[in-house]
């Protein structure tokens, strides 16, 4: 990565077992930091709307010790929501260290592998050429899983036109922006050709939102993201070295064409678990990883930190676009508005240091 | 876009073969270029032979009614579309290589200074606020929007120590961005007369834009090409590093401003004028380096020639493929580019910016 702003120290180690990392109090700070504040605000998420609950009330509730109202109202009403926003901030921020580490480019991100690109593709295709009839017949988890597909499988076409005797991440970094520049040209194309109701429908949908998730969907995005997580946790040690360049990874024994695939199909997928459950929220994979490098100051995307930044940004977004703001809007332009400026303010801020 | 520039030795000085190889290329893109001209104005709805052509161009007015109409055809219709498809794609061509140079990032592309989502969130304004109707009149907005992004972006990056650091004028970048295109999509969502007027906007097209703003875009963006012109020997003694650069005896800093206010010139008047038109700069700033070489004295026009080609190719084309409507040249970009680009991506033929 290409960061300035971090000064090379020589940093203890810990051991335990095969693994081993460094120890870095002050990672360790912030990551339980952005967990303890995830936690609150997911809390405090849950707790508030038109039945205000209070906070000790829903922590009760979750302990599974609350009223039965409390039960109610936050298990089948309101925990949904605030979970989707959890797993899919989570999904979003792992994605994005993981697509940025790979390239070793702070401006690549789930984004730009095309996976929203081909899901919007298809979500918008499916909103306006099929038009009334087939609208109905598309319900809205049809159009979520019939994005999710077209959103995978461009993932998987950039990944095997990127394939050449191995994955190299700036060739697969420039296939992805190609792939995504022509579905982006589908999309516009079709919202230039549709109907202006199917435009607005589709627009509300392009930006991403929490609304009325079902439990349906919340159990299948959470067990598919915790699998991912799994797997991306087990084979993240081997992925440290290889910040120092292939040659240096296959000295030091890493099967680097082997990890990579792996860590860039866990990242294709936990961004395609997201976008099934909140449509393409944009620019929280971009931001979550930087602003928790930032934070860490690390010098790669930290995962588990920038995981929690995601999801701190997302529900906190969500909480926002709820209550402080006068009209209803989508949660995907308040994590925009939120995300964008905090990571200038971050930047400008280690620059005036 | 790792740590250290990928640095390439420009041919010597007193290769003459290189050279020669370098000038053919140049002489080879102009003749395309006046093919794509000549072909520009004959192609369309009405096809027309070259020495109709000819005589739209510079016979005097006649009293023959058949006549009369080709002059008005020509004049009206594809004189401006044409002018405006060559200079646009120069600035966008040239702005595209200067920013991948500036920021030393091979996916940097001219939107990144915020000049796309600047203006796109102008128009939106100027639409939904002021109530303008008349794409000739949310020109200006766009402009301006464009102009504000710009300077706000590079002010933010150069706050401090590090100013102007390439990996901080990226990422500051793409915050602006993030936050401005969400603010757009938030009044599009609100308005259905300003997301009906953005979805034509966001295509990018050459039509309909007369002399009356194509000469005050084009005199920006021929102070831009001359700010260009000034830059390139530091920008490439930039590449080698900025240790290096300082001590060959660059004003960094003095470069780097001129750089930058020369891309939001090329870009922000291009996308006034068109609408944003994505992964033209980007493109033909790989195809450019590939032709050339890392020496931006010639990688930069090579750039330029090439935009210009390819941008009126495709708006051609796009005046051919739906008949009687048409594609716009933006979306045609990106169908007929990426995948060209994304085979030549695949064969290898690209080395990082």
């Amino acid at each position: 990565m290409n960061v300035t702003d971090v000064k090379p120290s020589v940093l203890p180690g810990v051991r335990l077992g095969r693994m081993s990392f460094f120890w870095r109090p002050w990672v360790l700070c912030v990551t339980l930091l952005l967990a303890v504040a995830t936690f609150l605000v997911f809390c405090l998420s849950i707790g508030v709307g038109d039945f205000p609950i209070s906070l000790s009330r829903v922590i009760a509730t979750i302990l599974g010790r609350g009223e039965q109202v409390d039960q109610f109202v936050i298990m089948d009403l309101r925990m949904p929501r605030a979970l989707a926003g959890l797993v899919v901030g989570i999904a979003l921020g792992v994605s994005g260290a993981l697509t940025q580490s790979i390239a070793r480019n702070p401006l690549a991100s789930p984004d730009v592998l095309g996976i929203t690109s081909g899901a919007s593709a298809v979500a918008v295709f499916l909103v306006t050429v099929s038009g009334g009839t087939a609208a109905a017949i598309v319900d809205s988890v049809g159009l979520s899983a019939a994005a999710l597909a077209g959103g995978l499988g461009t993932g998987l076409l950039v990944y095997f036109l990127a394939w050449r005797r191995g994955i190299d991440g700036f060739r697969l970094i420039l296939i992805g922006i190609s792939v995504s520049a022509v579905m982006q040209a589908i999309t516009t194309w079709l919202l230039v050709t549709a109907d202006i109701r199917d435009v607005a429908k589709a627009q509300a949908w392009l930006v991403g939102s929490l609304e009325d998730r079902a439990w349906s969907e919340v159990w299948i995005a959470l067990w598919c993201s915790l699998a991912l997580l799994v797997v991306v946790s087990f084979v993240a040690f081997q992925f440290k070295p290889m910040h120092f360049g292939d040659e240096v990874a296959a000295g030091l024994g890493v099967r680097y064409a082997a990890v990579r695939a792996v860590l860039l199909l866990c990242a294709v997928l936990l961004a395609g678990v997201a976008v099934s459950a909140a449509g393409p929220v944009p620019f929280v994979a971009l931001v979550a990883p930087q602003v928790a490098m930032r934070l860490a100051r690390c010098p790669t995307p930290p995962l588990v930190a920038s995981g929690l930044a995601g999801a701190l940004l997302l529900i906190g977004s969500d909480l926002l676009a709820r209550t402080a703001l006068p009209v209803s809007l989508p949660v995907g332009v308040v994590t925009a508005a939120i995300g964008g400026p905090f990571l200038v303010y971050l930047l400008v801020r280690a620059n005036l240091r | 876009m790792g740590q250290t520039a990928v640095v390439e030795r420009p041919a010597p000085r007193g290769s003459s073969k290189a050279r020669r190889r370098r000038v053919v290329g140049l002489g080879t893109l102009l003749a395309l270029l006046v093919i794509a001209t000549v072909l520009s104005l004959a192609v369309g709805a009405r096809a027309l032979s070259p020495t109709e052509v000819w005589h739209g161009l510079f016979a005097a007015p006649e009293s023959d009614q058949r006549l009369t109409e080709i002059r008005l055809i020509v004049r009206t219709v594809r004189v401006p579309r044409t002018v405006l498809g060559i200079v646009a794609g120069i600035a966008l061509g040239v702005g595209g290589a200067l920013i991948q140079g500036y920021t030393r990032n091979p996916i940097a592309d001219t939107g990144l200074l915020g000049v796309n989502s600047g203006a796109s969130f102008a128009v939106v304004v100027a639409i939904s606020v002021f109530g303008f109707g008349n794409p000739f009149q949310y020109v200006w907005f766009a402009f301006l929007g464009a102009g504000i992004a710009g300077v706000v972006v590079f002010g933010l990056a150069s706050i401090g120590r590090g100013a102007g650091n390439p990996l901080t004028l990226a990422l500051a970048g793409q915050g602006v961005t993030v936050f401005l295109a969400a603010m757009t999509t938030a009044v599009a969502l609100s308005d259905q007369q300003a997301l009906n007027a953005l979805r034509f906007w966001n295509s990018g097209s050459l039509n309909g834009v007369g002399f009356d703003v194509i000469w005050p875009v084009s005199a920006f963006i021929a102070a831009g090409l001359v700010l260009a012109l000034t830059t390139l020997p530091s920008l490439n003694l930039l590449n080698l590093g900025d240790d290096v650069a300082r001590g060959l005896g660059v004003n960094i800093a003095l470069s780097r401003t001129v750089g930058i206010a020369s891309i939001t010139l090329l870009a922000g008047a291009a996308t006034a004028a068109c609408g944003p038109i994505a992964f033209l700069g980007l493109m033909v700033a790989h195809v450019a380096r590939y032709l050339t070489g890392p020496d931006y004295r010639w990688l930069v026009p090579y750039a330029g020639l090439l935009g210009a080609v390819v941008l009126l190719v495709c708006d051609i084309v796009g005046r051919l493929v739906v008949r009687p409507g048409e594609l716009d040249a933006g979306v045609l970009v990106a169908l007929l580019g990426a995948p060209f680009f994304a085979v030549l991506v695949w064969r290898g033929k690209f080395r990082k910016a």
